[in-house]
């Protein structure tokens, strides 16, 4: 167990760690729809996206529309200034929440009664039209974003323990994991976290007791994109905002087999598992099988778990009393 | 056909005064396609009465209440409640009118605690926003705890403490039947609609139903309608029946003459056994 005692082992440890934190940030936006109206929501990456593609929008003072404005003559993409980066998220915010109420007026509320397939399917549409939609809002090239996280190697642990861990990341698993203790909390002891949990199990019972569907509905979707904008900032603080990163969605999917669709916790516990499981064996086992293997290794996992445990480590169980 | 049931009647036989109609049905249609579920029914629930509604299964009486309480939507025929006509309203809308019910196959959330459901039954009386909530401190903390209260002293009305914390998916089926009964309560509504509450009861189990019941309208004065099947039952509680029979209402009077009804006996009763 020689290995123990290399420390590299454990900067793998903590780099995993903190990578699964941030696969989790998108799998938690999954989670919390899927909880409420049992739509697993295709777009969730797209939205992720989106949310990042207006905060930089925002804060760089660019145009909206800018380029379909240029085919009639228009030619600025710039006012000249942008917001400050609080305002700019401000903005963003009111966004994704206007955008959760578009979203339950135009795709959910005419598809009410149908099955989960038709849902799905529906979401799939909307991140096709999401992705158009941001591409001709704000653009298609590559931004930075700098929403004054810290960046690069954190010096204090560099020198303490010769670890090379990135603030960033650091900065992403605290804001993640104060997510999950908030959303966690709400969706146990607040009205509305009851509301959300009854919408889930029982929509005629739900409806007999007072709650309006509707809005619950656009709640959800409100806190999906508020979770997408984090994870959008997050990823792309680390690697630009582009188009690829509505494919972190895809990296969640083996979250969400371990640790169920259903589960808040679970969405950060899959999350750590993944990312600590795709470090430590592309780093330990990659090199004797030809190496990238980080590319493989968490749908592997995953169809592992699909195999044996369908509903994932913390999925609900089927309570029925024969 | 003398007495009907031969134990004492849970009820003392006294004047009961009731108040003007709250629930009106003036003439409701009501059709799926083809089927007629529901035809040119008219009758009224009056304020603080326990009215019953009995027929044959199939007679339409569940889709009565699903009118009543939103959930279908009568191609005619009118509404009155609390003495105005009723605009076409989402149940949760009708909810917060001040209607509460029960249903027939039991429509509990079942991953979430008997305490978390009946807190659910608060939900229209509770007012703080979603921002407050997140931000806890406050008023909805306060709201939070003083709709607690009152949802204990709902659970001790009707004894069901040491299942508080308990999953309502693996409780016994007359249990789940007493915490949606307690989910109605706590709702403190205007009117009580019952689905079939004794269904699957034992002869103990249904004087605990019936005694809940009467206490409720006879403390709180709530207007109860209730669809039940025992005739020794309805005996016992009903201060008029709704008689209905092919989505039609075939008798509607006082539980004594009802039993004198031939065309009810003929439907729904059968000879009576001595």
């Amino acid at each position: 167990m020689f290995f123990l005692l290399d420390p590299f082992f454990y900067e793998i440890v903590i780099s995993g760690l903190l990578a699964g934190v941030m696969y989790a940030l998108v799998a938690l936006g999954f989670v919390l729809i899927f909880k409420a109206s049992g739509i697993f929501n295709f777009s969730q990456g797209v939205l992720a996206l989106f949310a990042a593609l207006t905060l930089v929008g925002f804060q760089t003072g660019q145009i909206p529309f800018a380029h379909l404005l240029s085919l009639f003559g228009f030619h600025v993409t710039h006012w000249g200034a942008g917001f400050p980066t609080v305002i700019a998220i401000l903005f963003s915010l009111f966004v994704m929440i206007g955008l959760a109420w578009l979203i339950v007026q135009i795709v959910l509320k005419p598809l009410v009664n149908q099955e989960g397939i038709i849902l799905f399917m529906a979401t799939i549409g909307l991140a096709y039209v999401l992705e158009g939609v941001g591409d001709l809002m704000w653009g298609a090239n590559v931004k930075m974003l700098d929403v004054g996280l810290p960046k690069g190697p954190s010096e204090f642990i560099l020198d303490t323990t010769d670890m090379f861990i990135d603030k960033l990341e650091i900065s992403a698993a605290v804001v993640a994991i104060i997510l999950v203790v908030v959303l966690t909390l709400f969706s146990a002891y607040t009205k509305m976290g009851r509301a959300l949990r009854a919408v889930a199990d029982d929509h005629q019972a739900a409806l007999s007791v007072g709650i309006s569907l509707e809005t619950i509905w656009w709640i959800v979707w409100s806190v999906s994109g508020i979770v997408a904008l984090v994870a959008g900032v997050m990823w792309g603080a680390k690697s630009g905002v582009q188009f690829s990163l509505s494919l972190i969605a895809l990296k969640a999917l083996p979250v969400l087999m371990l640790g169920g669709f259903t589960s808040i916790p679970g969405a950060i516990i899959g999350g750590l598992m993944i990312g600590l499981g795709e470090k430590l064996f592309e780093f330990y086992i990659g090199p004797m099988i030809g190496g990238a293997t980080e590319n493989w290794f968490a749908y592997m996992l995953a169809l592992l778990f699909l195999l044996f445990r369908p509903q994932g480590l913390f999925g609900e169980k089927i309570i029925e009393r024969v | 056909m003398n007495d009907v049931n031969q134990k004492m009647p849970i009820m003392e036989s006294q004047e009961r005064t009731f108040g003007a109609p709250i629930l009106e049905i003036k003439n409701i249609t009501m059709r799926f396609g083809g089927v007629v579920a529901i035809q040119d029914i008219s009758f009224d629930i009056l304020q603080g009465e326990v009215r019953a509604i009995i027929g044959p299964n199939g007679a339409g009486k569940s889709s009565m209440l699903n009118v009543i309480n939103g959930f279908y939507h009568p191609q005619e025929g009118e509404i009155w409640f609390g003495g105005e006509k009723r605009s076409p309203m989402k149940p949760y809308q009708i909810a917060y009118q001040g209607i509460a019910r029960t249903f027939q196959n039991i429509a509990l959330f079942r991953g979430m605690s008997t305490l978390d459901n009946i807190m659910t039954g608060r939900f229209t009386h509770m007012k703080t926003g979603v921002l407050s909530q997140v931000i806890w401190r406050g008023a909805a903390e306060k709201e939070e705890y003083e709709n607690r209260e009152i949802v204990e002293k709902v659970i001790d009305f009707l004894d069901i403490q040491t299942i508080r914390k308990t999953e309502v998916g693996k409780l016994p089926y007359g249990l789940q039947k007493r915490v949606e009964l307690g989910r109605a309560l706590a709702a403190e509504p205007k009117l009580l609609l019952l689905d079939e509450p004794m269904a699957g009861m034992n002869v103990e189990e249904k004087e605990d139903m019936s005694r809940f019941i009467l206490d409720v309208n006879d403390e709180f004065g709530t207007t109860v309608a209730l669809i039940e099947h025992d005739m020794g039952v309805v005996m016992d509680i009903a201060d008029r029946v709704v008689v209905m029979d092919y989505g039609k209402k075939i008798g509607d009077d006082t539980p004594e003459n009802i039993l004198k009804n031939q065309d009810v006996i003929d439907a729904y009763l059968g000879v009576a056994h001595d």
